[in-house]
């Protein structure tokens, strides 16, 4: 180091010298090529300002706890949505899985080409795991979704490496799970709620979810309300304002 | 390449291998005989037999008045098809591709065989010289055609080879019989003075097929190479194949992953050459004490890349018993496609399903867990929801018709509707309450119905009417009732999915 970088290191400030440190611990921490990896076309709305550097993590694994199936629907479309930004650049995604029930028709009303979309259906949960670690180490898939119920911290951890190598994004759903202690990047709860409609049009309107980021590495956790509606996600207020019979989206 | 046909014929097949199986048999005139309506017939009479008079299809009682000292055999029914086949298999060090031609012949695809030899005569001559040490009586015959070849081996009276072309002028002094006609057709010939294949070449072909029948002008078109002829060879012709023999009998998985991985280079490199890629493979283990082991695999993009393929072998390697030791290693390609090295793409996150890595991971996956684990789904015509999707067959497979999104689905579909107890106003409002899975729910929002009519091409059943419902708590169900409201009819409401 030169005499001149260290002058001005030491005319920094508390917070800059924070920020920088951030910085160099980020890629430590998994999120090594995030800065890179920018996603297009997501619109996190509210979300975004949790995320690090305001960017979904992607490239690194999630994971989403659900109770019944209602829950599994919403957490599945809420990672639907997720889907359709992630699958824009590089096209194809696996899904892993022992008992699925997923209606490819339904993804394609959040803008997925459900044929591009490929299912393995599998015995019991080792299988699926050890087919998601090879599906996460192959570069060139968007994303690798894969359901199971228990995942060791070491389990993790492997699938965490593998990720960081390829650059693969990895969503786990894990139905009534005990074990709370794994190394993913982030955990998601997303349970359902009523959905909305402009003041007296009957039916059913925009899907809305109570998503909960459980857990964030060098991010903030938080709660939000949020509809998906036209192709994106919203406060639910501000969904009622652009509702129109013939823009209803369910899914 | 021109093709070039060679027909053996055995003229004294059973008998022959009568001699071979008892020498004695040799000097004296014997016959086989079979029984045919309470009396005993003569079904094939040797050389010396048929120099006295007595010939196939006469009495026993008769041979025996012409020859008092006549050996008798009992025929062996299956014999022609048994011994065909073993020659036949013999015959591989001439060519390929032996088919045999019951119920005394074989036939050899020679093209592009002779050479090797030095020529067709020396070619010819080797057949017949292996074949009489063996101790059969043979005539051959090469020509164009299979049909050509056929007559001159067991009709030709000059050269038994045809030159190429010279199929017509080398049939003309044939007897018709030469044609492999039905004995019908040729004795009608005969009655008509056709005696001759140059009596009929050149009469139109029209008349002839009035008067002959459609397969008569098959033969005639075959023997002359106007028309090809299939025939069915003894052993498949394996694409591609490689051998490792050892020196030392090898018991360790490590030895038998290095053979494999040796014989996997080889192959590849002859196929990367080729420009040829393989989709089945399997790899054989000759074990000392004769048993053979063998394990398979199948990718789903023609493939020839050996760290690839050996990951594909790799976990059923464990599946091989070598016992005593395995000695010889066989990797043969099954199944070959041409596959043409496709220009890397410059940004290659944008493959999509025309991605290699991702068919190696499918090939993998299908490897351990079985092809029939892995689905993708594309749209089908069907309003009905089950039948709304049909499963892709390969990797790129595109279907014609789009995704309808003008209805909404539920993201979770249950396989099986599962029946559900509700309380709903007549006619078709939709639920107010239901029961599912011992919990009541209150309908808040309500969608529907939408009426699906079961397809009747298909199926026979009731109609659907589908309601999209939201509860209290914001969970969102797709609900049908099947059938009508009727007094003698029965109805029953069904859970079968649910919304994001």
């Amino acid at each position: 180091m030169s005499y001149s970088q260290k002058s001005s290191y030491m005319h920094e400030s508390k917070a800059d010298i924070i920020a920088r440190l951030q910085k160099q611990i980020m890629p430590l921490q998994g999120f090594k090529n995030m800065l890179h990896d920018a996603m297009p076309g997501i619109e996190l709305g509210p979300m975004k300002n949790a995320f690090p550097h305001g960017l979904f993590p992607s490239g690194a694994i999630h994971e989403f706890f659900c109770a019944g199936p209602e829950e599994a629907a919403a957490t599945s479309g809420f990672i639907a949505a997720l889907l359709a930004a992630l699958m824009q650049r590089s096209g194809v995604a696996i899904w892993i899985g022992s008992n699925r029930t997923i209606f490819p028709p339904a993804l394609v009303s959040f803008g997925i080409a459900a044929d591009k979309i490929i299912f393995i259906d599998l015995q019991n949960e080792r299988d699926v795991l050890w087919a998601m670690e090879e599906a996460l180490k192959c570069d060139g898939i968007a994303v690798v979704i894969g359901e199971m119920q228990e995942l060791g911290f070491t389990a993790s951890r492997r699938l965490q490496l593998a990720v960081e190598q390829s650059r693969v994004t990895g969503f786990i759903i894990r139905r009534n799970p005990h074990n709370l202690s794994t190394a993913c990047v982030a955990r998601w709860k997303i349970s359902p709620l009523q959905s909305v409609s402009a003041a007296d049009l009957p039916g059913v309107g925009f899907p809305c979810w109570n998503v909960e980021l459980l857990k964030i590495r060098n991010g903030k956790p938080g709660n939000w309300h949020v509809a998906w509606a036209v192709d994106r996600f919203r406060y639910i207020s501000a969904v009622s304002a652009l509702m129109q019979p013939q823009q209803k989206k369910t899914g | 390449m021109a093709k070039r046909y060679v027909s053996i014929w055995f003229r004294q097949l059973k008998t022959d291998w009568f001699i071979i199986r008892q020498p004695q048999l040799s000097p004296i005139p014997f016959v086989l005989s079979a029984a045919d309506h309470g009396r005993m017939l003569i079904t094939n009479a040797n050389t010396l037999a048929q120099a006295e008079g007595v010939n196939t299809g006469m009495l026993l009682a008769d041979a025996s008045a012409i020859i008092p000292s006549l050996q008798v055999l009992d025929d062996i029914p299956d014999l022609p098809a048994k011994l065909l086949n073993r020659l036949a298999a013999y015959c591989i060090r001439f060519t390929p591709f032996v088919a045999i031609d019951l119920p005394d012949g074989l036939i050899l695809d020679a093209s592009g065989c002779a050479h090797l030899w030095g020529g067709d005569q020396l070619y010819l001559a080797a057949i017949n010289k292996r074949l009489t040490t063996r101790g059969y009586q043979v005539r051959s015959g090469m020509a164009d055609s299979i049909g050509t070849a056929w007559a001159i081996a067991r009709f030709g009276k000059a050269s038994p080879i045809i030159e190429h072309g010279g199929n017509a002028v080398a049939l003309l002094p044939l007897p018709a019989a030469a044609l492999r006609l039905e004995t019908e057709t040729v004795e009608r010939l005969t009655k008509l003075g056709l005696r001759n294949i140059k009596d009929f070449i050149a009469m139109p072909r029209s008349a002839m097929r009035r008067r002959f029948g459609a397969s008569f002008i098959q033969r005639l078109n075959q023997a002359l190479a106007l028309e090809e002829e299939i025939i069915q060879p003894v052993q498949p012709i394996e694409p591609c194949q490689e051998r490792l023999p050892c020196l030392e009998p090898i018991v360790s998985a490590t030895g038998i992953e290095i053979a494999l991985q040796r014989l996997l280079e080889t192959i590849c490199h002859r196929l990367q050459q080729e420009q040829k890629g393989l989709r089945t493979a399997c790899f054989k283990a000759y074990c000392v004490d004769g048993s053979i082991e063998k394990i398979e695999i199948g990718t789903n993009r023609p493939s020839h890349n050996p760290i690839h393929l050996f990951k594909l072998f790799e976990h059923k390697i464990t599946s091989i018993t070598p016992g005593l030791g395995i000695e010889l290693f066989i990797l043969e390609a099954l199944k070959l496609e041409d596959a043409v090295p496709q220009q890397e793409n410059l940004w290659k996150r944008d493959a999509g399903l025309e991605n290699i890595k991702l068919s190696e991971l499918l090939d993998r996956l299908a490897g351990r867990f079985g092809a029939d684990h892995i689905h993708r789904y594309l749209p089908d015509e069907h309003y009905w929801p089950e039948r709304s999707v049909k499963l892709a067959v390969t990797l790129d497979e595109q279907s014609d018709s789009q995704w309808k999104i003008e209805r909404p689905r539920p993201l979770q579909l249950l396989s099986k509707p599962e029946p559900i107890e509700v309380t709903a106003p007549i006619p078709d409002y939709p639920p107010m309450l239901f029961r599912y899975k011992e919990k009541l729910h209150k309908v808040v929002k309500a969608d529907g119905p939408e009426r699906i009519e079961q397809e009747w091409w298909l199926q026979q059943g009731q109609h659907r009417d589908y309601y999209c419902v939201e509860d209290e708590a914001g969970n969102r169900y797709w609900l049908f009732r099947s059938g009508h409201y009727a007094a003698d009819k029965t109805y029953q409401w069904y859970m079968h999915g649910f919304f994001a």
